[in-house]
């Protein structure tokens, strides 16, 4: 059956090539033969929990269109960051200074787009939100190389470069205008906030869900393919069509909801007019479609995911994560791609910055604080091992998710703000202690 | 004897961590298709000194020759370049991913597009291990969930995957069953056979015995001799381990018993 040395596991009998037959397998190893993450599973069920009881506490007021619409593009900034978090967890590493960056990068961006672009192009112009865009993501990504490069070449350990970055970067953020808040910023470039500018409508959110399920059909219809190609072990069909099933599933009922989510009559009229129909009696219903900021932060978990998964780089991080000798030893140059993974959570930092900027219409310094804890967590709830080498993209946006939704719940359910935050730590405990006793028995 | 120029050289090396002078002036030589073995007491200086050549320190004195030619070895890929692969002691396997993620670490192989071809690496890790340990399933899981000897072949399986000129074991079958080992030893004397040079280090005299061509022994990083297996005994050898006495069939090395 297997090797005669026996090893020292439980986890027996993963790989389902001669043994498919055997009785007495659980759950787990059911769905390590389908190569499904239980943890995703026992992470939805979380989220699920939630909802349906903020919902019942709340007398039916949380799973409303308009609260899920504002839970994502509220989770939205802090599941960007998550994503290069996971990263820089799995390297064995921590970024602490992510929130203080984020306020300085968001001073830098109000500061670019309220005055000196102004100066030479005047306001509002077109390509005003690009550049301002590009030069958050640029900035982030220069200080997150240059923490990265204290942290790989001078072997200063990472707990203490961003720990210093915490400190500095939040002076720097109040430095850039003396403490003075920027506003308003450029209309072309608060959609990447959210709000009603920030809705994409509803045909276009059509288009976008429908890609996407193409996307999840065809690319299991390719991976299936190429395994046969191979003659590798295949998961069973129907797993396969279920859980294609289902991500195309989550998609349409996400575009439901938003789309469900309806302008104000006052807008949408305005909207209709401007189209050169005239606005009937009764009024129209118009919905709101997905936001900006979700679809930007659904780019980015897909971006990440990819280089994690698909390239060589994502390989070095993780193979790092769980035996740095043995990634040199390997020819690897690890301290590249640390600093590396510094400079893309930099960047990442950056597309925060603008989605948090934009969605205040305001650059303010205390913008990000506390964020760094919030995205930590939500990297570890999402199943990242503070210890390296383990951690999904997929979890940790999940994990910014089920963040959210216990702080929005919570608001409106009327808890004080100091029980939120006790709410918040507790959770963040127990979910860590959870996953550790999952890992204990499933190894 | 050998008229050919040796696979690889190491002349005069030395190396200190602290002050403690780990290798101390040692030299040592490797033919092609010919297994030296090195042999020596806990913390002799054998896994230092081989370190040396697979790249993982870089020497503070000594000069390294492959194939005649003075060579600079500043880093693992500078060895692989010289065809150098080594089996390390503590196996250097990244425990989180699969057997095939860490047979090509450093070495992908890509598809077209520049993404990680994973499906052509585990098909290669298939045939590879197939070699090795024909029982070996567990292909798609962390090598963490492997036992010792499983470890073990996959670190072998890395070695000897990418047609090495010149391998490196250290202790390579320390946590294999005899089954196994006896794999590993027809494994060493076919690469053997193929012409590639191996250095061996081992504290089991007789599968030294068995496969070595000659042995080198260390004792507080220095050489005590070097001997043809058919020159001297395993007693002899002992002795030279043990006591640093260097018997009569042995070149002695500047770590030999004086008088
Ligand atoms: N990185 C290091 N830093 C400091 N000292 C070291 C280092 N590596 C090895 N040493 C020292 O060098 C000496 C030789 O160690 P080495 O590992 O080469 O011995 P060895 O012959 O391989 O022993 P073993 O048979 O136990 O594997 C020891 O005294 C050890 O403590
Ligand atoms: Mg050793």
């Amino acid at each position: 059956m297997t090797e005669a040395p026996a090893p020292a596991t439980p986890a027996q009998g993963g790989e389902g090539l001669g043994d498919k037959g055997l009785s007495g397998k659980s759950l787990a190893d059911h769905l390590r033969e389908i190569e499904f993450d239980p943890r995703m599973i026992g992470m939805v069920a979380a989220l699920a929990v939630i909802w349906l009881g903020f919902d019942g506490l709340s007398g039916g007021a949380f799973l409303t269109p308009r609260n899920l619409w504002n839970l994502l593009v509220q989770s939205a900034s802090i599941s960007v960051m998550a994503c290069g978090m996971v990263l820089v967890i799995v390297t064995r590493n921590i970024d602490l200074s992510v929130g203080s960056m984020l306020g300085f990068v968001s001073m830098v961006v109000g500061l670019i787009q309220v005055r000196l672009l102004p100066e030479l192009w005047g306001f509002e112009h077109p390509a005003t939100w690009i550049v301002s865009l590009v030069a958050a993501v640029a900035l982030g990504g220069v200080i997150g190389l240059l923490q990265g490069a204290l942290i790989a070449w001078l072997a200063i350990p990472s707990f203490i470069v961003t720990l210093g970055g915490l400190l500095v970067w939040r002076g720097a953020a109040w430095w850039v205008t003396q403490g003075q808040t920027i506003a308003p910023m450029d209309s072309r470039f608060r959609p990447l906030g959210g709000g009603i500018e920030g809705a994409i409508g509803t045909s276009a959110s059509w288009a976008i869900g429908w890609a996407i399920c193409a996307t999840i059909a065809v690319g299991s219809v390719v991976a299936r393919r190429r395994r046969r190609r191979f003659g590798f072990s295949l998961r069973p069909l129907w797993a396969d069509v279920a859980i294609a099933a289902l991500g195309c599933g989550a998609v349409v009922a996400t575009v439901m909801v938003a789309n469900a989510y309806a302008l104000p009559a006052g807008i949408a009229r305005r909207l209709t007019e401007a189209r050169g129909q005239v606005w009937p009696e009764g009024g129209l219903v118009i919905g709101h479609g997905l936001a900006v900021p979700v679809l930007l932060a659904l780019a980015v978990g897909v971006a990440i995911t990819f280089l994690a998964t698909r390239l060589r780089f994502g390989r070095y991080v993780f193979a790092i994560g769980g035996n740095p000798e043995a990634a040199q030893l390997s020819g690897v140059n690890t301290r590249k791609v640390v600093m590396l993974v510094y400079g893309l959570m930099g960047a990442l930092v950056g597309i925060s910055a603008c989605i948090a900027t934009a969605r205040l219409n305001a650059a303010t310094n205390s913008a990000g604080a506390l964020d760094e804890l919030y995205v930590i967590a939500a990297a570890v709830i999402g199943g990242t091992s503070l210890a390296g080498g383990v951690g999904t993209i997929a979890g940790a946006m999940l994990g910014a998710l089920v963040m959210q939704s216990l702080q929005s719940g919570m608001v409106l359910i009327g808890v004080d703000t100091p029980l939120q935050n006790i709410v918040v730590g507790l959770v963040l405990v127990i979910a860590v202690w959870l996953d550790g006793l999952y890992r204990k028995r499933l190894g | 004897m050998d008229i050919t120029s040796p696979l690889v050289e190491m002349r005069d090396i030395s190396i200190a961590f602290g002050g403690i002078k780990a290798v101390d002036a040692v030299s040592v030589d490797l033919h092609p298709g010919e297994v030296v073995g090195l042999l020596g007491h806990n913390g002799a200086g054998k896994s230092t000194l081989i370190k040396i050549l697979s790249g993982a320190y870089r020497a503070d004195s000594g000069e390294i020759r492959v194939n005649g030619e003075p060579v600079s070895i500043g880093s693992p890929r500078d060895a692989k370049r010289h065809g150098i692969e080594t089996i390390y002691q503590t196996l250097a396997l990244a425990d989180n991913v699969d057997a095939a993620a860490n047979i090509f670490l450093g070495r992908e192989l890509l598809t077209p597009w520049r993404t990680l071809d994973d499906s052509t690496m585990e098909a290669e890790t298939r045939k590879v291990m197939g070699r090795l340990n024909p029982h070996f399933r567990r292909f798609k899981e962390p090598v963490k969930a492997l036992s010792g000897g499983q470890r073990q072949s996959v670190a072998i399986a890395r070695a000897i995957y990418f047609n090495a000129r010149v391998l490196i074991m250290d202790e390579p079958t320390a946590a294999l069953g005899p089954a196994e080992t006896r794999q590993v030893a027809e494994l060493i004397l076919e690469l053997k056979r193929q012409g590639i040079g191996i250095f061996l280090i081992s504290h089991d005299l007789h599968d030294v015995f068995d496969l070595a061509d000659r042995v080198s022994v260390m004792k507080n990083g220095r050489v005590v001799g070097t001997a043809r297996t058919g020159d001297v005994t395993q007693d002899e050898v002992l002795g030279m381990i043990i006591s640093g006495k260097c018997p009569a069939g042995a070149v002695p090395g500047p770590g030999a018993l004086r008088g």
